[in-house]
């Protein structure tokens, strides 16, 4: 019944079913490709993003936004948009860059994210653009951290910073009052921990959440100066008032300052601590505005009762309050050996001038091109805290953005040995200056 | 039929597509990784030829023997825990009442993704609301420790999720091999006046062994590349202190863009499981298994 005949017959319809879905997929792709260069037909944009919509839903609509309206103005023009989470996309795009198979637009870190992509020759260089029509539209010192020798590989979209948010209502419940200082700083943890509430919430299972609090601490102790040559490696770690900092950050742990079990907790679990009042301050940039000001999934009540303050002086410090830690999110990139390049630019240009005002008022987050807030309704913390980087005396880039991948890990790994009080703040210095200076 | 499987060209035909399939995702990504581990290289750039510096890096690196020694606790825990599985197997095959239900029971964290079964117990382990905690609060406890923040803890506290988690996968294994058993041998054992124990440990037990090396190589090669639950409940750490070797590799791979240095450890890993495969097999080894019918 099933002979020989029939089986091969069978076989080969198989092959053949096989191979022609595959024949038809890569018929496909060359066709965009193909045409891409043509005059009058169609060109496609890859564009991969990290805005799905369940998660920064507020982003997602933007970029939907701006995209049809992309479209509609270069009608030969077709986005095709990629979206990720944030851990995926970072993987994925290391992925896509061993095999040289880059997205032709996709949103890149600063810093010490880029050098290797920039080493690899993977991102086009973008000064054409901002010499063109966004000449002097971004905020100063946002796209220099895109830039490496020189040459910019991408535009920013966002600027943040990382105040200390606070709870009003538990503040008020235990009579405190903003602390002006790192001495009345140490008062109101003392209050609110004898009290029976968590003076702050901290996620450290993330790691560079506690970071943020060590590069306060050092910029405030040691200046932002000794800060910054210690991190690019011309100064170092063992600088007295970088080791002091370090054993600061042990002494807060030691008065019970964080949430219980912050280093087995992620940031999302500790600020569901704050926000559902149980943790009194929040350390967090400034791309959490949103959550506090204009979501509509936490209650009013909270978001009417968060306030923020800048991270305290310390006494005999060199740092001063206006000094921030903070720099640029999320920028924009064009892929060297894309096909499109010339489109690619051109929406880059477009998205960047675009996403400046509709991401204030769609999203709450900060854009890194100027903005006249006048005009806009927008919540008073959002305008507060906008109004707080304009007066910025100085703002250090988060330490783990600016170094190199391998220094950055073992920065993070330390943060966390050092609230972990594991290691000294000796031992803390040393591993830093010693990761830094291989240079990788 | 016969006429056409003693063909070696159909059989070819029939063979190929699978075996290409298994080549090509399988096979020589094993033999790229065994490659990449002798470069140095960042994922992106260009390929350094550096030889062995990676392994012997890799020898020299504490982090590493570290991860490794805890890999190696979890297959002993494992290892261990099969003990618990075959015994509730063997309850569950006696022909209790209400097996059918007890098994489903069982198996269903089997069913669950990993990270919804790291989700959960997130949950239970949280330091402050965890079920865990208001337990041993509402028996007098005044100050639970934070298990996944404590790093003499932490290890143990994942072993348990761990062992829930694969609960039902052995079970099913062990009562499907201890149904096949007939039913006569236990009935003559009965009739000589067996206790139930002489039953189990001399009947059933044996003649489930075959079964009971092959999950013991399971529970070890599965622990020794253990990776999802440790990764999204405590990603290593803190500090390290619950990093096994395939997470150590993730983090070297993709978070410190050494390619090079995680390829190494990858291949490392494969090695140390074949390894231990075969020392398994040549332990349990019996010349002549036991037959009783």
């Amino acid at each position: 019944m099933f002979n020989k005949k029939w089986t091969i017959l069978f076989v080969t319809m198989c092959l053949v079913l096989v191979t022609a879905g595959c024949g038809q997929k890569g018929n496909g792709a060359g066709e965009s490709k193909g045409n891409s260069s043509g005059g009058g037909d169609k060109v496609t944009v890859n564009f991969m993003h990290l805005w799905p919509e369940g998660v920064s839903a507020g982003q997602n609509k933007i970029v939907n936004q701006i995209i049809k309206e992309y479209q509609a103005e270069h009608p030969n023009v077709v986005i095709k948009q990629e979206v990720l989470d944030n851990e995926q996309y970072k993987n994925k795009l290391k992925v896509l860059s061993a095999s040289n198979e880059l997205p032709d637009v996709g949103v890149t870190w600063a810093a010490g994210f880029l050098q290797p992509y920039v080493e690899g020759n993977l991102f086009a260089p973008v000064d054409d653009l901002l010499n063109g029509e966004l000449k002097d539209k971004f905020v100063s010192g946002t796209t220099e951290a895109y830039a490496i020798n020189d040459k910019t590989y991408a535009l920013p979209l966002e600027f943040n910073i990382a105040p200390i948010y606070y709870n009003k209502a538990i503040f008020e419940k235990y009579n405190l009052q903003v602390p002006q200082t790192y001495e009345e700083f140490k008062q109101v943890v003392k209050a609110l921990s004898e009290g029976g509430v968590a003076p702050i919430a901290l996620g450290n299972k993330d790691r560079w959440t506690g970071s943020l609090w060590y590069m306060y601490l050092a910029d405030r102790i040691a200046g932002q100066q000794t800060l910054t040559s210690a991190i690019s490696g011309s100064g170092s770690f063992m600088d007295e008032g970088l080791v002091k900092a370090a054993s600061e950050v042990q002494s807060l742990v030691d008065s019970n300052a964080f949430v219980k079990g912050f280093n087995g907790l992620s940031n999302e679990e500790a600020k569901s601590e704050f926000v559902n009042g149980k943790a009194a301050m929040y350390m967090m940039g400034s791309w959490d505005l949103p959550n506090f000001t204009t979501n509509e999934e936490i209650p009013l009540e909270f978001r009417n009762s968060v306030g923020f303050f800048k991270f305290p002086t310390v006494e005999g410090g060199k740092g001063d309050i206006n000094s921030w830690v903070g720099g640029p999110g999320v920028g924009l990139f064009v892929a060297e050996n894309s096909e499109v390049k010339a489109e690619a630019k051109a929406f880059v240009e477009y998205f960047v001038s675009k996403w400046g005002e509709q991401s204030v008022t769609g999203a709450g987050v900060i854009p890194a091109t100027k903005v006249d807030t006048s005009t806009l309704e927008l919540p008073q913390l959002y305008i507060d805290l906008f109004n707080e980087m304009n007066k910025a005396s100085s703002i250090t880039l988060f330490a783990d953005v600016q170094m190199r991948a391998n220094a950055a890990e073992t920065h993070l790994n330390m943060i966390q040995a050092l609230f972990g009080k594991v290691i000294t703040p000796e031992k803390y210095s040393e591993e830093h200056d010693a990761a830094i200076s291989k240079g990788n | 039929m016969d006429k056409v499987m003693s063909n070696k060209k159909i059989i070819a035909l029939y063979v190929m597509p699978a075996l290409l399939l298994i080549l090509a995702i399988v096979y020589i990504p094993i033999v790229l990784t065994g490659y990449y581990g002798l470069n140095k290289w960042n994922g992106i750039g260009a390929l350094t030829f550096i030889g062995l510096d990676n392994y012997q890096a890799l020898i020299k690196d504490q982090t590493f023997w570290n991860s490794a020694w805890h890999s190696l606790q979890l297959a002993v825990f494992s290892t261990l825990s099969l003990v618990i599985y075959l015994a509730i197997a063997m309850v569950l095959a006696a022909r209790i009442k209400g097996a059918n239900l007890f098994r489903k029971i069982y198996l269903i964290p089997m069913l669950l993704s990993s990270v919804a079964i790291a989700q959960l117990w997130l949950r239970i382990y949280h330091p402050t609301n965890g079920i865990v905690n208001s337990l041993l609060e509402s028996i007098g406890i005044a100050n639970p420790p934070a298990w996944l923040a404590e790093p003499s803890l932490v290890l143990f506290a994942l072993f348990i999720p761990i062992l829930w988690q694969y609960a039902g996968f052995y079970i099913l294994i062990y009562y499907a091999a201890l149904k096949n058993i007939p039913t006569s041998l236990e009935e003559a054992a009965k009739i000589d006046g067996a206790s139930a124990l002489q039953i189990a440990w001399k009947i059933k037990l044996p003649l489930a062994m075959e079964v009971i090396k092959v999950t013991i190589v399971l529970a070890v090669v599965g622990s020794l590349k253990y990776f999802d639950l440790i990764f999204v409940m405590t990603d290593g750490g803190p500090n390290g202190s619950s990093e096994v070797m395939a997470s150590y590799m993730y983090h070297q791979a993709f978070r410190a863009y050494d390619f090079g240095y995680g390829s190494a450890i990858g291949f490392f890993l494969l090695v140390i499981c074949l390894v231990i495969t075969w020392v398994i097999r040549k332990l349990t080894a019996t010349k002549d298994s036991i037959q009783y019918s």
